[in-house]
């Protein structure tokens, strides 16, 4: 490698370049748009999470405990709506890929700075319409707005909301369609396919998945719409339809959204992995094909939400094969990062702490999943508290523990801080903790038969412990998370200042001032090798590391 | 893979006496519930297995490599290296073709009833369950004989419902517009319940049916009994029993306000209805409402009444009435002709 320049004294940076609301606002900066994105999200992560502590309290006896059954019904719907639709699907993308992309790539910016500021503000529409469903007459359908129960119910809710995730839709697919031309078009020269980080595979991948199965969905909330306002029949067997017509255009979209969700998380965890270990990354071909294979045949195991719905026997068993071929990569991913950790320098900082806790849950969620993917344990287990605690376990435990770790691993670059150490380990432990005491329990009464979206469970008082220990979880996590939120501003106001490169990464990214510059760098970067630590050395003066001298 | 496996596949035969609750799974109380626990615990111990490997491998390399002092380099090691990682594919691959072999066979023997088998319809409508019996008997109650093969045949009239029973394993969607089928065969007699595991609304978490294994013999006389119920009580009786099973999802009977308008001290009095008019409650008026319910809206209660057209006989019709009578002070019910009241049986 050749010599690098030490990174210039980041007199100016991409923060503090324009002041004022119209400069981040009216802003094409994608690591502004990033930091909006994130901040939106975050605050919409607190809607949901107050909902699902709502849930979780009403749920500590088997009778009513504060809320009515109406009342219920409508907070598990807008815990499932705003956390899938506004929070998971869009959280890694739209925060740290936005801000991180370019840069890892070694480019100015997205290569259509203008799509990137619409898919914020569709995503902020997205947000006002699902805000504004709650004013109309709120919904009850839950997240998976079930046909013909979503075109009958008496709620006012259910339009503006259809509306809202399908604006969403086109959020997510702005973002896809950005980052795929960007990482085909602008990767500068020497960014070779096989030098590209981990981490933009991954944004790939899901890329992919965003443009193609996006629309399905957005035809789907159009049907249902047209069956709910203007009486089509599509869906309602009362007006010649079909419901389980619904359920395989809602699952065709749905099953790929969840590797949207997963695939990115597991891309930071490579990056943070390697990293903190600061060793080269195990397998990198096979985990970016993975990233891809999951991405392709992901879209050919929708199906295995039907078991039990009436689809036939033999479309059951086609998919129940299918997936368990998708089971296959990701359990080797997990391999790959164990044997990245052999032999490594460990760091145990936050962002390490965060990706080891993604290894532990993300097994418990994966192989949890082997259970309903089987065909008879399927129809014991399906619509229980047992498949709650497994899409838990990949999407909040796996996915937002993923994206926690990235926000905290990316922190010192968006901001220039660093947050306090000792209050970031003592939140992750309460998060981690709490959230396997909230989430374990339900596997447990989930085998044991306990139904998803029960109000009350009069008669099946047997698994009173097992909600009670959940509910005590959630409240642990929600603490977590509280302390997590005030040492991150409180670093934006009085942490340290960061260093370029505090973890001694060495993709582009970490070649910046901490925070980059408005234009990320004056000149195309150097490209080597992203997993390559040997020439970065450790520099007490800066708390850094820098380029190793004289290499 | 683990040494506790062999056992489990042997003890997956028939069960002579009732089993017991495990900390995993309910007590197997139907033929099938071997077949699923078989494969339960197959894909639990592999999962427990894996579990532990990586988690402790985890552990290991954490306390082993971890790092001293900030800047120490990695001591380094392969990055890749092509024949572990088509082992560490492998082994897997093979491994969840057992587990999908064993859940297709254990599917197998849920969805295809044997050619004898007694067939039961079964109608989900917001909040009950309907169980029509081959000699047309309907009741909110599922009966079965021990030991015989039951076909349940599903479907809706309003939104998608899901019938689960825990201790059989079998869970099936009953869908408006078409029809569903599973099949069981109990074990030994006892009592149930069968849950609602599809979302449906307001009351779904109340959507529940006792399900009843009767001994040999049994099923026969309680369908028997079942049947008529006015053989042995008066209209009043018989209409407090209609209203626990049919109508108390929704009405009390104490005054109470619910889902819609409590029977208590309901008739002879006046009631408004949404579009501004207003009637006396009498027998054509309760009548009417149970029948074609969307007619007479009562002010202040939605208007989410499924039709009971077709469900409910003549006299259980008039049975209701009778209660409601009873319950305002108004009885002018005369007992049937065979008064011989005798505790159900």
């Amino acid at each position: 490698m050749t010599t690098l320049n030490p990174p210039p004294p980041a007199a100016v940076d991409y923060l503090n370049h324009r002041s004022g609301l119209r400069g981040w606002l009216l802003t094409l900066d994608h690591k502004r748009i990033g930091v909006m994105y994130l901040a939106s999200i975050l605050g919409a992560f607190l809607l949901g999470g107050i909902f699902g502590l709502l849930i979780r309290t009403e749920l500590f006896k088997s009778t009513k405990v504060f809320i009515e059954a109406d009342t219920y019904n409508q907070f598990f719907t807008l815990h499932g709506v705003i956390m899938t639709f506004l929070v998971i699907i869009p959280g890694i993308p739209g925060a740290l890929g936005n801000f991180v992309l370019p840069i890892m790539l070694g480019a100015k910016d997205l290569a259509f700075p203008r799509l990137n500021l619409a898919s914020y503000y569709l995503w902020v529409a997205g947000a006002l319409l699902a805000v504004l469903a709650i004013v109309m007459g709120s919904l009850d359908t839950g997240w998976t707005l079930y046909a013909p129960y979503s075109t009958t119910t008496g709620m006012g809710g259910v339009v503006p909301v259809l509306l809202g995730a399908f604006l969403l839709g086109f959020s997510s697919i702005f973002t896809g369609l950005n980052f795929i031309v960007t990482i085909h078009k602008m990767r500068p020269p020497g960014m070779t396919w096989f030098r590209l980080p981990l981490f933009l595979w991954a944004l790939y991948a899901t890329s992919v998945i965003q443009i193609l199965a996006t629309p399905v969905l957005g035809i789907t909330l159009l049907l249902l719409i047209a069956e709910r306002s203007l009486g089509f029949g599509i869906f309602d067997p009362n007006l010649g339809g079909d419901p389980v017509l619904y359920q395989h255009f809602f699952w065709f979209y749905s099953h790929p959204a969840v590797y949207i969700m997963i695939l990115p998380a597991m891309g930071i965890v490579s990056e943070i992995i390697s990293a903190l270990s600061r060793k080269h990354i195990f397998g990198y071909h096979f985990i970016a094909f993975s990233s891809i294979a999951i991405a392709l045949f992901g879209f050919f195991v929708w199906g295995h939400h039907m078991f039990v719905s009436g689809q036939s026997t033999l479309l059951t068993t086609i998919f129940s094969l299918l997936t368990y071929g998708v089971s296959i990569p990701s359990a080797v991913k997990v391999f790959n990062w164990l044997a990245t950790l052999r032999g490594g320098s460990i760091s145990l900082r936050t962002p390490m702490l965060y990706a080891l806790s993604f290894i532990f849950i993300f097994a418990i969620g994966g192989l949890t999943g082997l259970f309903l993917g089987a065909m008879a344990t399927n129809m014991h287990l399906h619509d229980t508290y047992f498949v709650v605690a497994h899409f838990h376990y990949v999407m909040m435990g796996s996915t937002l523990v993923a994206m926690i770790g990235g926000i905290h691993y990316w922190w010192p670059k968006m901001f220039g801080r660093l947050y306090s150490e000792l209050w970031s380990t003592i939140a992750w432990a309460l998060v981690f903790i709490g959230f396997n005491v909230t989430f374990f329990p339900q596997f447990v009464m989930g085998s044991r038969g306990m139904p998803r979206r029960y109000w009350s469970y009069v008669n099946l008082e047997e698994y009173t412990w097992m909600h009670q220990l959940s509910t005590i979880g959630s409240y642990v996590m929600a603490v977590g998370f509280v302390i997590t939120a005030i040492y991150l501003v409180h670093s934006i106001v009085a942490g340290r200042r960061a260093p370029a490169n505090p973890w001694g990464a060495a993709t582009l990214e970490w070649r910046c001032a901490s925070p980059p510059p408005p234009h990320n760098f004056d000149e195309p970067p150097t490209v080597g090798d992203p997993y390559d630590f040997r020439d970065l050395r450790y520099d007490p003066a800066r708390a850094g590391y820098v380029p190793a001298a004289g290499s | 893979m683990t040494p506790r496996f062999p056992a489990l596949l042997a003890q997956a035969g028939e069960p002579t006496t009732p089993p017991a609750d495990t900390f995993w799974l309910p007590a197997p109380s139907a033929t099938a519930a071997p077949h699923v626990d078989t494969a339960f615990y197959f894909i639990y111990w592999v999962s427990v297995f894996f579990f532990v490997l990586v988690v402790a491998l985890m552990v290991y390399f954490v306390i082993r490599y971890r790092r001293r002092v900030e800047g120490e380099p990695a001591q380094g090691g392969a990055h890749h290296n092509t024949a572990l990682e088509i082992t560490w594919s492998a082994i897997p691959l093979v491994l969840v073709v057992v587990m999908f072999y064993m859940g297709f066979r254990g599917f197998m023997d849920i969805v295809n009833p044997p050619a004898n088998a007694l067939d039961i319809h079964v109608l989900g409508q917001k909040w009950t369950w309907i169980f029509t019996y081959p000699n047309g008997h309907a009741d909110t109650e599922l009966h079965v004989p021990v030991d015989t093969p039951v076909r349940l045949i599903l479907t809706s009239n309003d939104v998608i419902h899901s019938l689960y029973v825990r201790e059989f394993r079998i869970k099936r969607d009953a869908v408006p517009g078409r029809y569903n089928k599973i099949w069981f065969r109990a074990t030994h007699p006892g009592r149930f319940w069968a849950l609602c595991t599809e979302y449906c609304g307001q009351q779904h978490s109340t959507m529940l049916a006792p399900v009843v294994v009767h001994e040999p013999g049994g099923y026969e006389k309680w369908l028997a009994a079942a049947a008529d119920p006015f053989q042995t009580r008066s209209f009043a009786e018989v209409g407090a029993m209609l209203h626990q099973k049919r109508c108390s999802g929704c009405h009390s009977d104490d005054g109470r306000p619910h889902v819609g308008p409590t029977f208590k001290d309901l008739f002879g009095k006046t009631v408004q209805f949404t579009d501004g008019t207003a009637a006396v409650a009498d027998e054509n008026y309760i009548r009417e409402s149970i029948v074609n319910p969307a007619v007479k809206i009562v002010a202040g209660y939605p208007n989410v009444m499924p039709t009971f057209r077709g469900q409910l006989k003549d006299n259980e019709l008039t049975a209701i009435i009778e209660y409601i009578k009873e319950l305002s002070g108004a009885a002018t019910s005369v007992p049937v002709p065979d008064p011989a009241p005798e505790p159900a049986p």
